[in-house]
């Protein structure tokens, strides 16, 4: 054999290699039925979530002891990761991905029903919960939200009463000029970005929604131009281009630094970020930490209002489901129905309960008092939206277009505003006509 | 196979056997045995390196005629789609301007290699102190590196104070703007790998026979003179090898920036590009391609390298 036999060979099979390696089984539309007698549920389950901190400190274990109580044959056990999509994607090419997992936003809607076991019908589940149509596949439901959220801005109450602000904002114009008072009247910094983060700034997309108050805002997404004059994304990219642009924001976004920015925010050296309300709990627990008052932290809907009332979106974390390759169904079903119903898990995050039924959490009371219009954007466009976003590289779930947009407002980066966003909609408009509906 | 017929044609042609005495053939079975026994012994090392670094290049080279998001099940060839949209879109070329930045640092980096390897070459006190000192940077992991230049960077950080304590109070944002943002980050790769080229060249300089330096100065050879004629000349392709890699690593800089600033404000570089094609936009079959490409073009600019400054072959030294 020369060498270039040798090599011949090697390459072939490495390609045979290859060939074989990639995609797993394609099994389609299994169910993951409830039991209705507890006892007989059993078998080891494995749950993964990105929650590593509640892992470490034992308080998923007292969960899982809480729901022995009920269900005593099953032994659950939880594997926590750190970097959850990442290492969740890789592994959705195998059948080893837990029994029960959060859905990564990596997998289309419509492959769902080969991934994941079917929780029930649309109709039925969307009696008694919130959240069905984000993972709704031909009226089936894939899975279950434990939380619901609501994006707003997390403020320190005593700075912006320092700074002579009694009500919430009700325009943009208005807002930034409560920012500007802010600025002059006390020592902290009006707006933080969280550049360096980059994901805080990825949270300005689920302004949608809230200044139209429009619950078929995500049609329109995938329909129209999400930059045109007057929708929600403008509106909401808008305000934070001219925080930036007029100085409100902190002086050099580059290094900004996430897990700082909650005990700054709690001590009032930060007023402002536009978070959700799962941030609330944190920043609460940051202002403990370092021995200022909890009852500071604020939370504050965007400052629009639609027929005088200010708008709320709720939407899902996270949704639970069944490895659709999991031995144990029944009992990773149990587990999904009793974390969601029963477990606490929402009231202990301080979050909206993913039942319909169930009042608003306590740090919501000022909402309620203002009258805040709570409404649940539908996700029926939700994929489309999704595909477009990738085919056009925009990504507004991703946080490069608007670290270009702060980089455009605080003059890193040369142009307007107005051409920056009417670029993004070209191409998004573009991408619209390639994918297929 | 070809090997051994064509052996035997020869043997033939050369008529009949001499009058040394040729030893027996050893038996059929001893001759497998011995031709069998290197493979044998390059069994695990071949299956490692196949399974480790070919398959899984083969699997990009396949994924890259496909349009895989990177975890549905279904996957469909689509031919060189991937590749005609690449060299269709020009802007993802772009981005190659960031690495004249790090091309400007390796500039620096191996100039600076090459001095401190030729000085410390010579006696100096504290010299193993200094080769240590040069080395260290390049032993810390990358993710390391960008968390300590990230505070070293920061508003009022470490460079702000070492500034102020000089008298200069500088308000500079210095990942601020994309000229500064992009030295800053070619300032750290010049850090981390100063100490990788000085090693290189200091092995191949002390390489170098002593006698040569005795002779030159008993000819009454300066140290430039002795640099520029002995150390030079004898660590050439020392140095050719390590302009290549330096021009490879610019082309496909990476980690530093990813961590620092995951490549916004203008310091996203080809890979960074690549990553967040596959990652991000779930384009796994064009960044695949993309990876192809870049693949291509550094062979490309290797070859091109090695045809402008050809190693002197006479020497027998041969290192790229």
């Amino acid at each position: 054999m020369n060498r270039r036999t040798v090599l011949a060979l090697a390459a072939g099979t490495a390609l045979l290699l290859a060939g074989c390696t990639g995609t797993g089984g394609t099994s389609k539309g299994a169910e993951a039925p409830a039991s209705d007698d507890p006892s007989k549920v059993s078998g080891t389950i494995k749950v993964l979530t990105q929650r590593t901190d509640l892992v470490q400190d034992g308080t998923m274990k007292k969960y899982a002891a809480e729901f022995n109580k009920t269900y005593p044959k099953v032994k659950v056990e939880f594997e926590a990761l750190t970097d959850y999509e990442a290492d969740v994607k890789i592994r959705m090419n195998t059948k080893d991905y837990g029994d029960v997992l959060l859905i990564p936003a990596v997998i289309k809607k419509n492959d769902y029903p080969k991934f994941f076991a079917s929780l029930g019908t649309q109709a039925e589940r969307s009696k008694k919960y919130r959240f069905t149509d984000f993972t709704t596949v031909d009226g089936k439901v894939y899975g279950q939200s434990p939380i619901g959220v609501s994006p707003g801005f997390v403020y320190n109450k005593k700075v912006w009463r320092e700074a002579g602000v009694s009500k919430w904002p009700t325009t943009p114009a208005e807002f930034l000029s409560d920012l500007k008072a802010i600025k002059s009247k006390t020592d902290a910094t009006p707006y933080y970005t969280n550049f360096a983060a980059q994901w805080p700034l990825t949270s300005w997309t689920y302004v949608n929604g809230s200044p139209s108050c429009d619950t078929q805002a995500t049609t329109k997404l995938a329909e129209g131009d999400p930059w045109a004059m007057g929708s929600d994304l403008r509106v909401g990219d808008t305000l934070l281009y001219d925080i930036v642009h007029q100085g409100l924001a902190e002086k050099d976004p580059a290094t900004t630094n996430w897990e700082l920015s909650k005990p700054q925010l709690a001590k009032g050296k930060i007023a402002t970020q536009w978070l959700g309300t799962w941030a609330i709990i944190q920043f609460q627990d940051a202002a403990r930490k370092a021995g200022v008052s909890p009852d500071d932290i604020g939370f504050m809907p965007f400052p629009a209002q639609a027929g005088g009332r200010f708008c709320a979106v709720v939407s899902p974390d996270y949704s639970q489901a069944v490895n659709i390759n999991s031995q144990h169904k029944e009992a990773a079903r149990a587990w999904i129905d009793w974390f969601t119903d029963k477990s606490g898990y929402d009231k202990d995050n301080l979050a909206i309960s993913p039942l319909k039924s169930a009042p608003l959490p306590s740090v919501l009371k000022p909402y309620e008092d203002q009258g805040v219009k709570f409404i649940e954007v539908s996700d029926a466009k939700g994929a489309q939206v999704k595909e477009i976003d990738d085919q056009s590289e925009v990504g507004i779930y991703k946080p490069d277009y608007r670290q270009d947009l702060v980089d455009l407002a605080r003059g890193a980066r040369k142009g307007s505003l107005d051409d920056f966003l009417a670029g993004l909609g070209k191409k998004w408009t573009e991408a619209q006509k390639t994918v297929g509906s | 196979m070809t090997d051994t017929t064509h052996q035997a044609a020869v043997r033939a042609a050369a008529g009949p056997p001499s009058a040394v005495p040729v030893p027996a053939p050893a038996p059929r079975r001893t001759r497998v045995w011995r031709g069998l026994t290197p493979w044998l012994f390059l069994i695990a090392p071949l299956a490692l390196l196949v399974t480790f670094t070919y398959a899984p290049i083969a699997n990009m080279v396949a994924y890259s005629f496909t349009d895989w998001d990177g975890v549905s099940p279904e996957l469909h060839y689509t031919g060189a789609h991937n590749y005609a949209e690449l060299l269709t879109r020009p802007e993802l070329f772009e981005v190659f301007w960031v690495s004249g930045y790090y091309l400007a640092a390796s500039a620096v980096q191996i100039a600076a290699a090459l001095y401190f390897a030729t000085i410390l070459s010579f006696n100096v006190r504290f010299r193993n102190f200094f080769k240590g000192l040069l080395f260290f940077p390049y032993l810390i992991n990358g993710v390391a590196i960008a968390f300590v230049f990230l505070y070293f960077f920061q508003d009022g950080g470490t460079l702000d104070s070492v500034l102020s304590l000089l008298g200069l109070h500088s308000d500079h944002a210095w990942l601020g703007t994309p000229v500064s943002a992009n030295v800053s980050l070619a300032g750290v790769s010049v850090w981390r790998y100063t100490g990788l080229n000085f090693v290189l060249f200091l092995g191949a300089i002390q390489s170098i026979p002593g006698d040569l330096y005795e002779a030159a100065e008993l000819d009454g050879a300066n140290r430039w003179q002795q640099f520029r004629h002995i150390i030079a000349p004898g660590i050439r392709p020392v140095l050719a090898l390590t302009v290549i890699l330096s021009i490879s690593g610019s082309l496909s800089a990476f980690e530093i920036p990813y961590i620092m600033t995951g490549g916004a404000t203008g310091t996203e570089t080809f890979v960074i590009q690549t990553v967040k094609l596959a990652f991000q936009f779930n384009k796994t079959g064009l960044a695949s391609a993309a990876a192809v490409v870049l693949l291509l073009i550094i062979l490309a600019v290797t070859w091109l390298q090695r045809r402008l400054v050809p190693d002197s072959v006479d020497k027998g030294v041969d290192l790229v």
